[in-house]
């Protein structure tokens, strides 16, 4: 089952430039809550916030605080725990290139010491099959590489990775942004199947996939968070003379 | 009514001049040129080495251990041992110290102390190998009292780190950082990253890197003068004098009998051919297990 994130006054810089101001906002459980905004205004920064991805890069560091679910994520409890408890889904399709198909996925697992062969084999049929590519590569688990499948097929992959840890929380940061329209659409409806389980946060730069995957959705812009709402509102009524200039097009 | 818009034809249309498909022959008649003096010389040396010592070869030059002065007949089996007793000692050491030490620059060493190691391990790099014979009989020969193979190997080890930290550092980086963020995101950690991650993502990399340091050493010869020494007789202690294929060729090479020079001429050719082997095998056996993608 999904948990709720509640994110409260976070603040996140990048060495002297501040990317993010006093974010708060709830994505609730078990729904999709969509990210826009335009390129630059921190919608990346806040979901690397999430899970502490944020601080891997050099000079980066974030205030605040984020509740996913139980777990206090800037409070007590190590990077790596959480990361363990929130998958993520990037931007560009990233297998590792040297592992085949199966190990791909039974990567979180394998590195963190989890080595029972059976289950192993349950998690990873469970887990292609909830990304819908278990029929395009269930004859070839181990003989093939990762990276040796299609662009969509690799991002699916990744999705696969990511829920093989079974984690609470999806994050996905543009995950169809480097995809073709087959591959965005099934990466779509898997959205709409994983919001039984996960809660998902989506970053899009899309505003129809915003619409269409997600019951809420927030404008970022300059770092700031300027409404969260009912993505139908959003859409159709923002509150926000901003919101409106950038869904009807005007900017961004 | 919108313009017509049309290619800019006066460039696409343009036949494509004599003059630059006589310089796209040229440019590639030049490229095959330069594969063909690449080659020759290579090619040139292991041809004579067969010629020269391929006669001279037979089971007891791989199996007995040289004869006296003026007794025909004999071989270099003990140096042929003791040159890779030297070179696993070698690697042993360097190896390990190589790879890490490149790690830490990869990622770790964005700052002064790395930029330090880098200087520091390029300025080795280019130290004459009798100067690291010198420094290894300093700090080995001279403490232990007397020549040895471990003298040798870690002459040799100074010799190989170099190389490997450089290959290394740059394999490393070659790996995507998005490869490491994907690990990071499943919640490994940062070590387990790199060593499961990122280093097997470079393996191959970082392999040739310490196949060329393991080459280059292999066939050292000033380095274990005054270190491993040489020695007629079998030898399997770490603290005695060893024998070493280089340093029996070079012996054998300045010294006056022409049975001495046949054997030296063939001594050089089992090296070249044992280096060759180990090169190939250590490739094969480090592959297995390895996917290739089409990416």
């Amino acid at each position: 089952m999904g948990v709720g994130i509640k994110v409260d006054k976070l603040n996140a810089w990048f060495g002297k430039t501040q990317a993010l101001h006093d974010i708060t906002m709830n994505a609730p459980a078990n729904h999709a809550t969509a990210v826009i905004g335009p390129s630059g205004c921190g919608k990346s920064t806040f979901v690397r916030c999430l899970n502490r991805m944020h601080e891997t890069v050099p000079d980066a560091r974030a205030t605040g605080s984020v509740q996913i679910g139980e777990l206090d994520v800037y409070n007590g409890t190590s990077a790596v725990q959480i990361r363990r408890r929130i998958g993520m889904v990037f931007q560009k399709p990233n297998p590792f290139p040297t592992m085949s198909i199966y190990d791909n996925v039974a990567a979180g697992l394998k590195l963190n010491g989890f080595h029972d062969h059976k289950r192993l084999d349950e998690i990873v049929e469970r887990s292609l099959k909830l990304s819908a590519l278990w029929d395009e590569v269930k004859d070839t688990l181990r003989k093939k590489s990762g990276a040796s499948l299609s662009g969509g097929q690799q991002q699916r992959l990744c999705i696969a990775r990511a829920l093989a840890v079974e984690p609470q929380v999806l994050l996905m940061d543009e995950p169809c942004s480097a995809l073709d329209p087959i591959s965005t659409g099934k990466i779509e409806e898997l959205i709409f199947q994983l919001k039984e389980k996960f809660t998902i946060v989506i970053v899009t730069h899309n505003m129809q996939q915003a619409s269409r995957v997600a019951e809420f959705t927030g404008f970022f812009l300059l770092g700031k968070l300027i409404e969260l709402d009912k993505t139908e509102k959003i859409f159709t009524t923002p509150s926000d003379k901003r919101t409106e200039d950038y869904i009807t097009g005007r900017f961004g | 009514m919108p313009e017509t818009v049309t290619a800019t034809s006066d460039f696409a249309a343009a036949p494509i001049s004599l003059w630059r498909r006589a310089m796209n022959s040229w440019a590639t008649l030049a490229a095959a040129a330069s594969v063909v003096l690449v080659l020759v010389p290579l090619g040139a040396v292991f041809g004579y080495l067969v010629y020269k010592g391929i006669g001279s070869i037979n089971w007891a030059f791989l199996t007995q251990i040289p004869k006296p002065v003026g007794e025909p007949g004999g071989g270099m089996a003990n140096a042929i041992a003791g040159s890779a007793f030297i070179l696993l000692i070698a690697s042993v050491m360097g190896v390990p110290i190589g790879i890490g030490a490149g790690i830490y620059l990869a990622e770790y060493g964005r700052n002064r102390f790395g930029d330090l190691v880098r200087f520091t391990a390029d300025v080795l790099n280019g130290v004459p190998s009798i100067v690291i014979g010198i420094v290894a009989y300093g700090i080995v020969v001279l403490t232990q009292k007397h020549f040895s193979a471990l003298a040798g190997g870690v002459a040799l080890a100074i010799m190989m780190i170099p190389t490997i930290t450089r290959t290394t550092e740059e394999m490393l980086l070659l790996v995507p950082n998005a490869v490491r963020e994907a690990a990071y995101g499943l919640g490994v950690s940062r070590w387990r990253t790199t060593l499961s991650i990122t280093l097997r993502t470079a393996t191959s990399g970082v392999i040739t890197g310490v196949m060329l340091a393991f080459a280059r050493v292999a066939g050292e010869t000033a380095p274990l003068l005054f270190t491993a020494f040489g020695n007629q007789y079998w030898n399997w202690k770490m603290n005695q004098p060893t024998a070493a294929l280089s340093l029996q060729i070079f012996t054998y090479a300045i010294s006056p009998f022409d049975e001495w020079h046949r054997q030296a001429w063939a001594g050089a050719l089992i090296l070249i051919v044992l280096i060759v082997a180990a090169v190939s095998a250590v490739r094969i056996v480090a592959g297995r297990g390895m996917m290739t993608g089409a990416n």
